[in-house]
This record gives C-alpha cells, sequence and structure tokens, in this order.
C-alpha cells in the first residue's frame, strides 16, 4: 500500500489490484493453463478423429493431414440421425417442462403453505433422494410393461418426471426460502387470493431459479442413457444417447463417423452451458448437483 | 395462527364474534392450495416411485417369474448375494475404483479450487474447461475413452511407441487389472470439475478475516491455505467425499460401455452385473436384491464416512 505523505490519502494505486499480476500468479496461471489443456486433450482428439477420413482414423496426429467434414455430413444423413436429434429434443423439452411445472408448485407449497402431512412428504422426497436411482429401474420396467409404457416417448417421460421430482423439489423449495415473504405480504393485504399471488408475484421473482432447474433437468434428460436403452426397442424411436451407442456397435470401426454424431450431441449441451452458465455455477454451488 | 396480517385480525373492535370463521377461510383456502400445488407432483410421485420401490422390495423376495405365478422364497435371493462369487469380484472392482478416483477426484478439485481462486484473470475460462467433462454425456466420454486407450490408440502411441513406457499393444480395456485404472482415470477426468465448483463455492463463504489475521501473524500464503483455509473447508470435504463415493458405488454407464463387464465377469460392478441379470437373463426377483444390498451398502458407508471425518477433525 502506497500512502501519500502530504494528505495521508489512500490513493487508487494502493488498490490491491496494483500487485495482482505478480511472477507466482503468472506461474500458477501457466500451470492451470498446461492442466486445462491436458484436461481439453480428449475433446480435441474427438474432433479430430471426426475430422479423418476413415483410412487416417488411427493415424496418431492431432491435426488431421486431410480434414474432411465428410463424417459430420454422413451421421447427420444416415441411420435417421436426424430424427434421433428430434427425439431426444421432443422428450427432453416436455420432460423438463413438466419436471419444472411440477416442482415449482410444489416447492412453493412446502417452503410458504402450512398443511397437514407436509413434513411426511417432504422427508418422503428427502429419503428417496437418497437411494440409488438403478434400483427403481427394474420395477419400473414391469410397471411400464403393464402400463403399455414400453417402446414409446411417452414412457420415457413419465419416468424422467419423476425421476427429477423429489430433487428439483427439494432445490426450489431453498430458493424460495431465500425470497422474502413482504411482497406476497403485500399482495395479500391488496386483496390478491393464493393463486394471483403466485402466478403475480412470485413466479416473476422465481424467474432465474426456474430457468436453473429447467437446464439442469433438460441436460439430465437429454443424455441419459439406461433407462432409454432399456425401453426403447424400435428404431425410429431411438434418442441421441442409445443411438450413439448402437453407432458405435454397427461401425465398430468407423471412429470418425462416431465421434462426428457424438459431437453434434454434445452441440446443444454446450451451448445450453455457455449461455447460462453463471446460474449454472451458482445451482451446482447450492444444490450440489452432481453431473 | 395465520401467517399473513389480515384486515379482518387486526381489527378488534367488537367484531371478536367474526374473527374465527374469517381466520378459518383463509386457513382453508391454504389448505386447498396446499393441495393444488402438492397433488400433481404427490400423485406421480407415489405412482412412479414410490409404488415401484415397494413393489421392488416384493420381487427380491420371490423367485420372480415374467409370465405366471413367482414363487415366493423368503430371504434366499439374498443368501444368493453373499454365495455368489462375482458379487465379491464387483465389490473388489467397486472398491479399487473407488480407491482409485474419489481421493484423486478431491485433491485434483481442491488444488484447482485454491489456484483459481488465486487469479485474477482467466478464471472464468479456465473454470469452464475443467468443468466441460462434467456436463458431458456418460456415453460419449466412455467412448472417447475406449478410443484413446484402443490398443492402437493415441495413449499406446504416446506412451508405448514413442516413450516407451508401456508396451504398445497393449489392449487395456481387456483384463480388469488394466481395465480399472482406465476406467478410474476416465472418472477423474469428468469428476474432478464437479469438486473443484464446490470447492470454489464453499470458498467464497470463507472468512477473509481469518486469513488475513493469520498473514498479519506471519503465515505465508502456503501455510494459510495449508492451516486457516483448507481446514474451514471441512464441511465441504465430507460432502464430496461422500457424494462422491455414493457416485464410484453406483458406477454403470463406463462400466457397461467400455467392459460389459467382462471378459467373464472380470471388470463387472454391482450395477453391470445386476442390469446384465435382470435383462439378459430375467432374474429380476435376485438382481432386485443385489439393488437393495447395494443401497444398503452405501447407506452403510456413507454413516461411517460421516462418522470417521467429523470424529478425526473435532476442534
Amino acid at each position: 500500500m502506497s500512502i501519500d505523505a502530504p494528505t495521508g490519502v489512500v490513493t487508487k494505486r494502493a488498490a490491491p489490484r496494483r500487485r495482482r499480476f505478480s511472477g507466482w500468479r503468472l506461474v500458477l496461471l501457466m500451470v492451470l493453463g498446461l492442466g486445462a489443456l491436458i484436461m481439453l486433450v480428449p475433446f480435441l482428439y474427438t474432433v479430430s478423429t471426426a475430422l479423418k477420413a476413415n483410412a487416417f482414423v488411427f493415424t496418431p496426429d492431432f491435426i488431421p493431414r486431410e480434414p474432411t467434414l465428410q463424417n459430420f455430413a454422413d451421421a447427420w444423413n444416415s441411420n435417421n440421425f436426424q430424427r434421433y436429434f428430434l427425439n431426444s429434443l421432443k422428450v427432453a423439452t416436455i420432460a423438463s417442462l413438466l419436471t419444472v411445472a411440477i416442482a415449482t408448485t410444489q416447492a412453493y407449497a412446502f417452503a410458504r403453505l402450512q398443511f397437514p402431512g407436509k413434513n411426511l412428504v417432504f422427508n418422503l422426497y428427502l429419503i428417496t433422494m437418497m437411494i440409488p436411482g438403478m434400483l427403481f429401474i427394474i420395477p419400473q420396467f414391469l410397471q411400464a410393461r403393464e402400463l403399455g409404457l414400453l417402446n414409446s416417448h411417452l414412457g420415457l417421460i413419465v419416468f424422467y418426471v419423476v425421476g427429477s421430482i423429489p430433487f428439483q423439489t427439494f432445490l426450489l423449495r431453498g430458493f424460495f426460502e431465500t425470497i422474502p415473504r413482504a411482497m406476497e405480504e403485500a399482495a395479500y393485504v391488496d386483496g390478491a387470493g393464493r393463486f394471483t399471488t403466485f402466478l403475480r408475484v412470485v413466479l416473476p421473482l422465481a424467474g432465474p431459479a426456474v430457468g436453473t432447474s429447467f437446464i439442469f433437468a433438460f441436460l439430465g434428460n437429454w443424455d441419459e442413457f439406461t433407462w432409454a436403452l432399456t425401453i426403447i426397442n424400435d428404431a425410429s424411436l431411438r434418442t441421441l444417447p442409445i443411438a450413439i451407442r448402437l453407432f458405435q456397435g454397427q461401425h465398430a470401426s468407423q471412429w470418425g463417423l462416431v465421434f462426428a454424431a457424438s459431437l453434434i450431441a454434445l452441440v446443444p449441451v454446450i451451448i445450453v452451458f455457455f449461455a447460462f452458465q453463471r446460474s449454472f455455477v451458482r445451482g451446482v454451488a447450492t444444490g450440489g448437483v452432481k453431473g | 395462527m395465520a401467517r399473513y396480517p389480515l384486515a379482518s385480525t387486526v381489527e378488534t373492535s367488537g367484531r371478536q364474534v367474526r374473527k374465527r370463521p374469517r381466520l378459518s377461510a383463509w386457513k382453508r383456502s391454504e389448505y386447498l392450495a396446499a393441495a393444488l400445488f402438492i397433488a400433481p407432483g404427490l400423485i406421480w410421485f407415489l405412482a412412479f416411485m414410490l409404488y415401484p420401490l415397494f413393489y421392488s422390495l416384493w420381487m427380491s423376495l420371490h423367485d420372480w417369474q415374467i409370465r405366471g405365478p413367482s414363487e415366493f422364497v423368503g430371504l434366499a435371493n439374498y443368501a444368493r448375494v453373499f454365495a455368489d462369487k462375482v458379487n465379491l469380484i464387483a465389490l473388489r472392482n467397486t472398491i479399487v475404483y473407488g480407491l482409485l478416483s474419489v481421493p484423486a477426484q478431491m485433491l485434483l478439485g481442491l488444488l484447482i479450487a485454491l489456484g483459481l481462486e488465486q487469479l485474477s484473470r482467466g478464471k472464468v475460462v479456465l473454470r469452464l474447461v475443467y468443468y466441460l467433462p462434467v456436463i458431458s454425456s456418460w456415453v460419449v466420454v466412455s467412448l472417447m475413452f475406449m478410443f484413446l486407450f484402443n490398443s492402437e490408440g493415441l495413449f499406446n502411441y504416446v506412451f508405448g511407441d514413442v516413450l516407451g513406457l508401456v508396451n504398445p499393444q497393449t489392449s487395456w480395456l481387456n483384463r480388469a487389472s488394466t481395465a480399472l485404472p482406465v476406467i478410474a482415470l476416465l472418472g477423474v477426468w469428468k469428476g474432478l470439475g464437479w469438486s473443484m465448483l464446490i470447492y470454489l463455492a464453499a470458498l467464497q463463504s470463507v472468512p477473509v478475516e481469518l486469513q488475513e489475521a493469520a498473514r498479519v501473524d506471519g503465515a505465508n500464503r502456503a501455510q494459510v491455505t495449508r492451516f486457516v483455509t483448507v481446514p474451514l473447508l471441512r464441511p465441504t470435504t465430507l460432502f464430496i467425499a461422500v457424494m462422491l463415493t455414493i457416485g464410484a458405488f453406483q458406477s454403470f454407464i463406463q462400466f457397461y460401455i467400455m467392459t460389459g463387464g467382462g471378459p467373464v465377469h472380470q471388470t463387472e460392478v454391482f450395477l453391470s452385473y445386476m442390469y446384465n441379470l435382470a435383462f439378459n437373463f430375467l432374474d429380476f426377483g435376485y438382481a432386485s436384491s443385489i439393488a437393495w444390498m447395494l443401497a444398503l451398502l452405501i447407506l452403510a458407508i456413507s454413516l461411517v464416512q460421516f462418522r470417521l471425518i467429523k470424529s478425526t477433525y473435532e476442534y
């Protein structure tokens, strides 16, 4: 800190920003940068492989000698890939919207309303959150079979929604508890009913939290593999994760094609993540969502 | 009592008689609102989650037949869990995988978070890069690592052909002793961004005053980190340890895709075995009892971890 002798006033130069770029910070930046580069190797090599013609897939060059977009074109145009992409988009969007609608209203009730059985239900949600998700897959499969939900997108949606209800409700309840009651109370005093207050006062405030919740639900559903693998048989109903996996099985040696398809599937995830990075980071920090 | 100051409860002059009915009308509207808000989710949950949970327990007590009557066998399926050697292999593989992947993810996540915290620029971009594998799908990253560790893959080229550290012909995924480290490496690579992010969030709430006080007392940067910051992160460390261990015990997709549990069950974990039993051999009853034993095992380990970490760090 430098202090001007005559006045004794701390000058602007004294702000800690001044010594920010010291030598050891530069070293730190380089070390962390190198680590980040290592983290990127599998992705970069995947991109590189996708840009190689099939004959060169196992030549270990990071920069393809004759880069070609042929794999991306082939992947996009072959094997109903566009349909799989749309299937994933449809299932993930519908399931996430339903999840968020259900979780938001429930979370609000848990955070604000008093009613009999409240703790019982909430504890039930907490307990199921601790049970491994795969435990449900066998009984849910038989249940879906009895209800005729096998091999259908409805079967995916119904069980995707129920799988995220407890956690999303828990996450959003935490959020509702942080907003001050004063605005709702003002609305009640002004004569607004409970539903009007929820729709007009609470929901606008909850916008960012509901958005975060939607993103988590969407990314989870977009990547979901096991349940889709279990209940979907028809080729035309496949979602991207199972389609890519089967792609790899069918075209065992055509890694360029498999990775081009994988990268196309990764695009929406990365777009969503970039666009909502801030709320995403906050959501993970508060909810401890595990990827 | 009503939570909100209502006109009717505020006015007190001689209107006592009206007060009660008005109050309970408000209460009634609260119950009605709660019922409407809770019902869709609760019904969905009871039908498709709680019912299957009990169904699963019921199945685990039967020699379950997909058609026709199932014979009640009591705890026989659970006895079989202990007698079946494959479960022992699964337990071994899960423990090895957990030991190889969980501490590494935590340590790297912590170090990266501590480092990023000190940076003034580049922080957002680096955080993004480290987090990228977390948001990538398990299917895609499993395929990536299969390719990298293919016998003709990049890893064998760099560490075998170029550096001569490994046999360049190694088929990494064909044996448990080499497949587990590879799958654990994938786990570390994919997961460290998550612990980094949780640690970064926790670092925001470490009081600066304590760190400054230590600096004033003559501690250097490394000492402040080691003796002030890291101990203050203890609850976060516990949380991450429990979550990652639970995650490790529930590993499925990476094993299913990369090795399928084979050759001859050598790389099996609980869920790959359970899935295979259920959906390839239709042995639903036995598979369900494996799932329940796994749930109990996870619960027990989480409790032990809570105890252990709490007692060693008490101050």
